[in-house]
């Protein structure tokens, strides 16, 4: 058989096995064999890259795959299981990190001969991987302590925020017409910003939402990714990744009675005015939860 | 690249945006904390796009953008992977036929 189509095969069934591992997670008895299929998957994801015709040379890349895999295991061995809220937000922050570096590097070596489609997928994957590896450090340093983990609020906070959100969306924009180098990377520096803006002003209890909603960042970054190499498993997973994201935040903020955007926002316009607040927190549950979590208690 | 491709992939990913929000929104609240770390696990995805830039020897800063960008995914795979099978061992002791 051909390579190429070898190559493709693999990704089909990396890509199938990512959503099956995923739907075992809805119950869990099932969940963790759902997990070592998506394990399988993208060992054969891997697998089946090496075998791309681009590669010309292995030794860079055993280098990089046996130096994460020690750091990634090293990180998840020796933590204690309290803190892996935190594990999570750094994990997010080095995903997204290689998603930007991807989409950086793509540029860099495309710049003058890039499509107006093919520049806006890498705009969408810097952006939002930008945004995610800053984003997600903050939510790692709120969580493990470093940063203060009550909202950070100033005035005119909103202001800076908004201006600097269309100032990117600007450069967005005229980028896909002519795509200028230095504006290129003072886009990226505005996405490491925003995502350091975005998350101070949410408190620590409330991260798990951020992260959730990183996490779908990271999704959309990998998916835009997808779009620019026209590799289909990226855009699957990516996808996947960014609305299951979304909808997991959605329900976290259900989880506890409170609006999406109460949540990502309810710090903004608190910095003057004192509402009065209702006291303690309550949660709506359901039958079949009530039923997991008995079934689960120690 | 041309239209036809760009069409293609615009479905896949109009149809994977729809079957990730059907297959998370029955995972009950008690698994949320896990699947994120799972959803993590599986964004680190993008090593596939790591790995050709590494591989390619184009130039000496592509070559190195590539090794950041591999190591930066593998951590993000294997620690995903090995943090949520960690987190879904605590689910299985009670029943005590597996493990």
């Amino acid at each position: 058989m051909q390579i190429p189509y070898l190559i493709e095969i693999t990704y089909l069934v990396a890509s199938v096995l990512f959503i099956y591992g995923l739907k075992a997670m809805s119950h869990p008895t099932t969940a963790r064999r759902g997990m070592n299929a998506a394990a399988v998957g993208m060992l054969m994801a891997i697998a089946g890259t090496l075998l791309h015709r681009e590669i010309v040379s292995y030794e860079w890349i055993i280098v990089g795959l046996v130096i994460g895999s020690i750091i990634g295991a090293a990180m998840s061995i020796w933590m204690p299981m309290t803190a892996m809220p935190q594990r999570t937000a750094l994990s997010l922050a080095f995903g997204a990190l290689a998603a930007t570096i991807v989409g950086i590097a793509e540029f860099y070596r495309y710049s003058g001969e890039l499509s107006a489609f093919k520049m806006s997928t890498i705009d969408f994957e810097v952006l939002f991987g930008g945004i995610t590896v800053t984003g997600s450090l903050i939510a790692f340093a709120k969580l493990q302590g470093l940063v203060r983990g009550t909202p950070v609020t100033y005035k005119s906070q909103n202001i800076v925020n908004i201006s600097l959100f269309i100032a990117a969306v600007g450069i967005f924009v005229y980028l896909i017409f002519f795509p200028v180098g230095t504006l290129f990377y003072v886009m990226v520096g505005m996405a490491f910003l925003f995502g350091i803006l975005l998350v101070l002003p949410i408190g620590a209890a409330d991260m798990p939402v951020v992260m959730s909603l990183m996490n779908s960042y990271a999704g959309l970054a990998s998916a835009a990714t997808g779009f620019a190499l026209n590799n289909k498993v990226l855009i699957i997973a990516g996808t996947f990744d960014g609305f299951s994201g979304l909808i997991l935040s959605i329900l976290m903020c259900r989880a506890m009675n409170r609006s999406i955007t109460n949540v990502l926002f309810g710090a903004f316009g608190s910095a003057g005015t004192e509402a009065t607040q209702i006291e303690g927190t309550m949660r709506e549950i359901s039958v079949d939860d009530v039923a997991g979590q008995m079934a689960y208690a120690r | 690249m041309d239209n036809e491709t760009i069409i293609s992939l615009l479905y896949v990913f109009a149809l994977a945006a729809f079957q990730g929000y059907l297959v998370i929104s029955k995972v009950p609240p008690l698994l949320h904390t896990p699947l994120m770390s799972a959803t993590n696990a599986i964004s680190g995805i993008s090593v596939v796009g790591a790995i050709v830039l590494a591989g390619s020897q184009h130039d000496r800063i592509s070559t190195i953008l590539g090794v950041i960008a591999v190591i930066s995914a593998t951590i993000n795979v294997v620690g995903g992977f090995m943090i949520t099978d960690r987190m879904l061992r605590m689910f299985q002791d009670k029943t005590g036929k597996k493990k």
